[in-house]
């Protein structure tokens, strides 16, 4: 077992550990702060396959943007309206027929792929590879994304702007 | 510096340990060194002495400080959430600490080599956020919450011209490393980025006012990134105790204050490498005069140290200069002045060198 199996599995264990936190804690609160050590989990799992990039990007989109807004929305719902919100077990029978079938799937395709795997020398870095590929062969899709992401922020800026004019 | 440490020790672990035990060090020592000087130069700004007692002109204060902070009682508040509350000054120093991994403090002496530093440091201060929002939060209590509110805005809203300023950086330099970045600035501080980067063309002349520009804004984010005055509504003490850490006593309140400081010198460290050559000396080595090579390294760390600490001087120069900004303000600033000035700097930037 060489330090790399060593870091893998802690990693490994801090997802999968918060990941089961998330789904039973009863604290709504808690579960949004436990996001925060999922995400860092496979973070930390990206580096260990050379995706650095992907990495800090995870961080970066995920614990500064989504987990952000998350923890707002839940702080804010909690404690302002005083309602407790707690999470609960409900349709059990469902959710494990539904989890079953996906679990099988994943497991299915994961058997059956004929992976292709070679040895390959380890990037210093992916980030000029993958600008290559966003500014060439993935051009019109980049620039649609920001099209979208533009559009998203127009509209945010609009809404802001008329609750301002209505008071 | 690890794999030197790894070839001395043999042992992959012992290095890795030791490698970021270096920063550590430096926090613990330069918080010492910072709060002190906060201390004597607001004391000779509003014409007092500050403190004199202990040591030469109380240069031993922050030891006994330090040493009176660490025997306090910890009580924690009935109300307050336990594990959230003793886990968040944990996760805000680690998100600051972890900046430090990707500084270049001398061409030898840098925690890890990534390719992508400065894009690292910029992501991994969202740690800082969580932990902000989570000791707020997990105290329970009105001020602790509404500066911790303050305090994510505030970061979340000028991450963005920092981002845009570090993006016309990257267009320039090609790259992401804060080694290679360093490099570039080598050998006089004509080469420095603040005065239009290396080389002899006109693009370098041209640059020079838009390179100033970039390092105003730069410099006025980062210090609402790290909730200094003018912009420190999170902790503001007339207004809301002390923020989000208001509920916290003892060797936790150190932590914050320790998170602070390193803040502190991680984002003056950050412009000096972006701007003002890093490590690199302003005018030459005396180790390559004098044909000592092995004293480079240190020199580096010497330049390096002593341009930090220039920043944070006139970050606390700052403080004791002006008065605090109110939340609208603030908030107009960053929006309506430093967002749209660094979209045309970045512009501007990226026509001049396609030149």
């Amino acid at each position: 077992m060489t330090l790399y199996d060593i870091i893998f599995y802690l990693f490994a264990l801090i997802t999968i550990g918060s990941a089961m936190l998330v789904v039973t804690t009863k604290n709504i609160v808690h579960a949004a702060f436990a996001l925060l050590l999922t995400f860092f989990g496979v973070a930390g799992i990206y580096v260990l396959l050379a995706a650095d990039f992907l990495a800090i990007v995870q961080i970066m989109v995920y614990v500064g943007g989504i987990l952000v807004l998350i923890i707002f929305g839940v702080m804010l719902t909690n404690k302002i309206t005083s309602v407790e919100i707690k999470t609960g077990t409900l349709n059990v029978l469902t959710a494990s027929i539904v989890i079953g079938v996906f679990m099988g799937l994943v497991v299915s395709i994961m058997v059956w792929t004929g992976w292709y795997s070679m040895p390959a020398p380890i990037p210093a870095t992916t980030a000029y590879g993958l600008g290559e590929t966003l500014i060439s062969d993935y051009a019109l899709i980049f620039e649609l994304l920001a099209m979208l992401l533009l559009i998203a922020l127009v509209g945010a800026a609009s809404i802001a702007r008329r609750e301002k004019e209505s008071l | 510096m690890y794999e030197f440490l790894n070839e001395l020790l043999g042992n992959q672990i012992l290095a890795m340990l030791l490698t970021a035990a270096v920063p550590l060090v430096f926090i613990l020592l330069f918080t010492l060194f910072a709060v002190w000087l906060e201390r004597k130069v607001s004391a000779h700004m509003q014409d007092r002495l500050g403190p004199m007692r202990v040591g030469w002109h109380g240069s031993l204060q922050l030891i006994a400080d330090f040493l009176k902070i660490l025997q306090k009682e910890a009580p924690v508040s009935l109300e307050a959430d336990k594990p959230l509350y003793n886990f968040a000054p944990v996760l805000v120093f680690a998100g600051s600490f972890a900046a430090f991994a990707a500084i270049p403090f001398s061409s030898k002496l840098i925690g890890s080599e990534i390719e992508l530093g400065l894009f690292y440091i910029l992501a991994v201060s969202s740690f800082m956020v969580i932990g902000i929002l989570m000791a707020g939060w997990s105290s329970n209590n009105k001020y602790s919450l509404l500066g911790a509110m303050r305090s994510a805005a505030q970061i979340v809203s000028y991450e963005i011209p920092t981002a845009l300023v570090v993006l016309g950086m990257i267009m320039l330099t090609g790259t992401l490393s804060l080694t290679k970045i360093s490099e570039m600035q080598t050998s006089s501080f004509w080469n420095w980025y603040i005065l239009g980067g290396p080389g002899l063309s006109l693009s370098k002349f041209l640059l020079i006012p838009f390179m100033i520009i970039g390092f105003i804004i730069i410099y006025i984010s980062t210090l609402a990134e790290v909730n200094r005055t003018p912009f420190d509504i999170p902790e503001a003490e007339s207004e809301l105790v002390a923020g989000y850490f208001t509920e916290y006593p003892g060797i936790k309140y150190a932590m914050f204050m320790l998170t602070e400081y390193a803040n502190m010198f991680a984002v003056s460290a950050i412009v000096s490498i972006l701007f003002f050559g890093g490590y690199q000396s302003p005018v030459g080595y005396l180790g390559n005069m004098l044909g000592i090579h092995w004293m480079i390294p240190f020199e580096q760390a010497f330049w390096f140290i002593s341009k930090g600490l220039f920043f944070v001087f006139v970050q606390i120069w700052l403080r004791w200069t002006l008065p605090r900004l109110r939340v609208d303000q603030l908030m107009a600033l960053c929006w309506k002045y430093l967002i749209p000035y660094a979209f045309l700097n970045l512009i501007i930037i990226g026509i001049i060198s396609l030149l």
